[in-house]
């Protein structure tokens, strides 16, 4: 397999101890069936799922409980067989918070029976339904983003895709879910690979990896050769934090920055998790739509820390059991990773698609002191900015809700990937100001855009009133100089007949 | 749908324990300066280790004074060991022979005007170190110029025991059979300075016995103990090379260039590097995170900076030691620097 020479050095970023060797001994659990799953409709960015199942209705594993009713949706299928139990909202977590959500009650039978026998599907004829098949497949992105998988590939129809990266840096501590599968089934992610990159029409893959995995690296590379894909390379990663960002992936591997109102598919690059590619060989090679995942469960309070491949609805608490249960009483329960992950409150949530890792913290693995020192402006944060921005001047204007200042500030370009906060000395949280600040530059530009529609409108209003004005004058001149017209017609008339009246008298006088 | 929950009893991420508190730091700082403070009290006495007490007690006496004013909580700020290591930096600075007032005004000069009246600590536009120094410099240039010569076995010196030299502090008075004008001696960058201006040539100078292989005896020994202090500095991740570097490079390239021009009228790098608070300010006061730059390229300006005019004051100016001065005219440029080398944002143009 070619190997390919990173480009460029990750902008900032922190080394970070990886946590992961806990979770990475042992193989990837397959085959837990939880009594109940809570199955949310919302799997992925964007609009949930409407249900297509009813209460009391049996179902059989891969048999589409709900189904997307927009472009950007996806279906959203039962994991195993059993009875619908019931359609209610739970509390669910996706997207860096939990939220309340349509969920679908599965009770399971043990039995997983698959809704039939299916072997591999044929592609769609077109690009667009071939992409269709990728959302009904209920397959969104497994880096913990969750964003859809087929509205990522749609992108922008006029630019080209020309280079597909498969994300396997997997650079946030704790989580080695990916890891795992590279190691346990490189073929078929590297196949799932070859799929995405066909379906796309990308000239060259390249699977990204951070050092720090040499057996996924050796597994990935061994398939590789086997499998004898062209266009395929292997980059290796230095493990620094956070190089399995999305655009900074692009930045590391090709040198471009893509900035945050755009998408690395405007620069004609599409980047997938290797999970994802491993749910793309799943659904075209073996029938399988995605309804499970790999999840790392770990965290100094897991009895046991090792992968589960778990069946999207299953209960945290579930998971955990799976695991040798608690080994002492977890002093946080985080869903992700420890630095972008949020906290959970309780263990009853159940997995969604984004759920790429759980971590059970014991007290000395977690920042637990809110204490803060003033800022003494050591400039550290803005020494780690992956995004090359002052941390130490947006918190001061993000305390002050400064949104002018912040806007100067670039705060949008934040990634809230929290290098900032775990350099900082005096403890400040950061991160956790400028997520609240954001919505200020957002409402400062949505102000601004709307002053300048305002300002837009009003001048083309004096323009159009200008124009009729304008266009009076005219309509009035020409008027005028019809009536002149007229009237010179009529005096000229007038004229005539006094003429021809002058020359008959004469004529009869003589 | 999506009703967000009240996340008050949730932490927000990050998880990952952060790296090691500011008082932590300050602590570490005072660390490093401890092997060059027990050189220093080696070759010139106790005076350093009482100045410094003087210096410490009254920077937080004074601070609490301020803080009871401003009505904030006056244990934390105390606890941060700012206001220590100001102390600390400074009693490095002032003579060993001086009365318990001189350190005293200059630690109160510090904290209250250099640090409190901006809004207390990294608030500070300027190093209250360095404004201590120069208030003490500018108010009592004589006791501030009484320096002594090391303790060399071919060197005729005269220290005081530690009582004794705690006597002069307070009291001001020196045992019956000494006077200050028999114990004290120029320092190497004042004869340099003196020398040089009276047409001696610099190896002229040189030839005194105070002199060593490049700077003053026994301040060579300090150096080197400032240059180890700066080393864990950078192993422990506390400070960056870039400001040390520069103010290094802008202090001796100069330095070298008019000496390999002119080697009788200008000091060898070599003694620029040895002499004065050179070392002391490269690794620990042009270093200060709060009146220093913060951007990479700023922090070389900065650093170049207070070398080149370090140079330019011990090369043409009135004062024989520059660092001081340097500090406290970068510091005020600060702002500027750091507005106008703030990087590109990714992906911006």
């Amino acid at each position: 397999m070619l190997k390919f020479t990173p480009k460029r050095r990750l902008t900032g970023g922190v080394r970070l101890p990886a946590n992961k060797t806990e979770s990475t001994g042992k193989s990837i659990r397959r085959g837990l069936i939880p009594p109940r799953l809570i199955v949310s409709t919302r799997q992925q960015r964007g609009p949930a799922a409407k249900p297509i199942v009813e209460i009391g209705q049996g179902v059989l594993r891969g048999e589409t409980i709900a189904r997307a009713e927009k472009s950007d949706g996806t279906d959203v299928h039962a994991p195993t067989s059993g009875k619908i139990i019931a359609i209610e909202n739970y509390e669910s977590p996706l997207l860096s918070k939990v939220a309340l959500e349509l969920c679908i009650v599965i009770e399971t039978d043990g039995a997983d029976l698959a809704i039939q026998k299916r072997g591999p599907i044929e592609f769609a004829a077109t690009r667009e339904d071939r992409i269709r098949q990728i959302a009904s497949a209920g397959i969104v992105g497994l880096g913990g983003a969750a964003y859809s998988t087929a509205e990522k590939m749609r992108g922008e129809p006029q630019i080209d895709c020309k280079l597909l990266i498969i994300n396997g840096a997997e650079c946030e501590p704790y989580i080695s879910c990916d890891d795992m599968l590279m190691r346990e089934s490189p073929e078929q992610i590297l196949d799932g690979a070859a799929i995405l990159q066909q379906l796309v029409g990308a000239p060259e893959c390249i699977i990204a990896i951070e050092r720090d995995k040499p057996q996924a690296i050796d597994a990935i590379t061994l398939a590789a050769d086997k499998l004898d894909l062209d266009g395929l390379r292997i980059a290796e990663l230095p493990s620094i934090y956070p190089s399995g960002g999305e655009r900074q992936l692009v930045e590391v591997l090709a040198g471009v920055e893509v900035p945050s109102e755009k998408y690395p598919s405007d620069f004609g690059f599409l980047c997938q998790n290797v999970g994802t590619a491993y749910a793309v060989h799943r659904f075209f090679r073996d029938g399988e739509p995605l309804s499970s995942r790999v999840v790392t469960v770990t965290g100094a309070a897991v009895a046991e820390p090792r992968n589960v491949e778990a069946m999207i609805g299953t209960p945290i608490a579930d998971l955990i059991d799976a695991c040798g249960g608690y080994s002492r009483e977890a002093a946080r329960l985080i869903h992700g990773g420890s630095m972008m992950g949020f906290e959970l409150s309780e263990d009853s949530l159940a997995v969604t698609k984004a759920t790429n890792c759980v971590v059970a913290a014991a007290p000395d693995e977690v920042k637990s002191e809110n204490r803060e020192w003033p800022c003494i402006r050591c400039g550290e944060c803005s020494m780690v900015c992956p995004a090359r921005l002052q941390p130490q001047d947006l918190v001061i204007a993000a305390r002050e809700s400064n949104a002018q200042a912040l806007t100067e500030l670039a705060l949008s370009e934040c990634i809230e990937c929290g290098c900032c906060d775990v350099v900082c000395p005096s403890h400040i949280p950061l991160t956790q100001e400028f997520r609240k600040a954001k919505p200020l530059v957002q409402s400062l530009e949505e102000l601004q855009a709307f002053s300048d529609a305002s300002d837009q409108r009003f001048r083309l209003h004096e323009e159009r009133r200008q124009d009729a004005t304008i266009a009076a004058e005219r309509q009035r001149d020409h008027i005028k100089r019809a009536l002149s017209h007229e009237e010179r017609r009529a005096e000229e008339i007038r004229a005539a007949v006094q003429r021809a009246r002058q020359r008959k008298s004469e004529t009869d006088g003589s | 749908m999506a009703a967000e929950r009240a996340d008050q009893n949730v932490m927000a991420p990050p998880h990952s324990s952060p790296k090691p508190a500011v008082p932590v730091i300050m602590r570490r700082v005072l660390y490093a300066l401890a092997p060059a403070a027990i050189c220093q009290t080696w070759f010139f006495g106790y005076g350093l280790i009482i100045n410094f007490v003087f210096c410490a007690l009254a920077a937080m006496l004074a601070e609490a004074a301020v803080l009871k004013l401003r009505n904030r909580p006056i244990r934390d700020t105390l606890t941060d060991g700012s206001a220590l290591l100001t102390g600390a930096l400074l009693a490095f600075a002032i003579p060993p022979l001086t009365p318990w007032w001189v350190p005293a005004t200059g630690g109160v000069c510090a904290i209250v005007l250099a640090k409190q009246l901006y809004g207390g600590l990294g608030k500070n536009l300027f190093n209250p170190a360095m404004v201590g120094y120069a208030i003490l410099l500018l108010s009592f240039p004589v006791e501030m110029t009484q320096w002594m010569p090391p303790r060399m076995g071919d060197i005729d010196f005269t220290h005081l025991g530690f009582l004794s030299q705690l006597g002069y502090s307070v009291s001001g008075i020196l045992p019956a059979e000494l006077s200050l004008d028999a114990m004290t001696r120029a320092t190497p960058l004042d004869l340099v300075k003196e020398g040089l201006r009276s047409a001696q040539t610099f190896s002229e100078v040189r030839a005194n016995s105070l002199f060593g292989d490049f700077g003053g005896r026994g301040w060579e020994w300090v150096g080197n103990f400032l240059i180890l202090g700066g080393l864990y500095l950078l192993y422990a991740g506390i400070i960056r090379w870039h400001i040390p570097v520069a103010v290094l490079a802008g202090l001796l390239i100069p330095s070298a260039l008019l000496h390999l021009f002119d080697a009788d009228g200008f000091a060898s790098p070599g003694f620029n590097l040895f002499s004065g608070a050179t070392l002391l300010g490269a690794f620990f006061i042009a270093t200060d995170p709060v009146s220093a730059a913060a951007t990479v390229l700023g922090r070389l300006i900065y650093g170049v900076g207070i070398g080149f005019l370090t140079f330019a004051i011990r090369t043409w100016g009135g004062y024989p030691d520059g660092i001081a001065f340097a500090v406290l005219l970068m510091n005020a440029a600060v702002p500027l620097i750091d507005r106008y080398t703030r990087p590109r944002v990714f992906g911006h143009d």
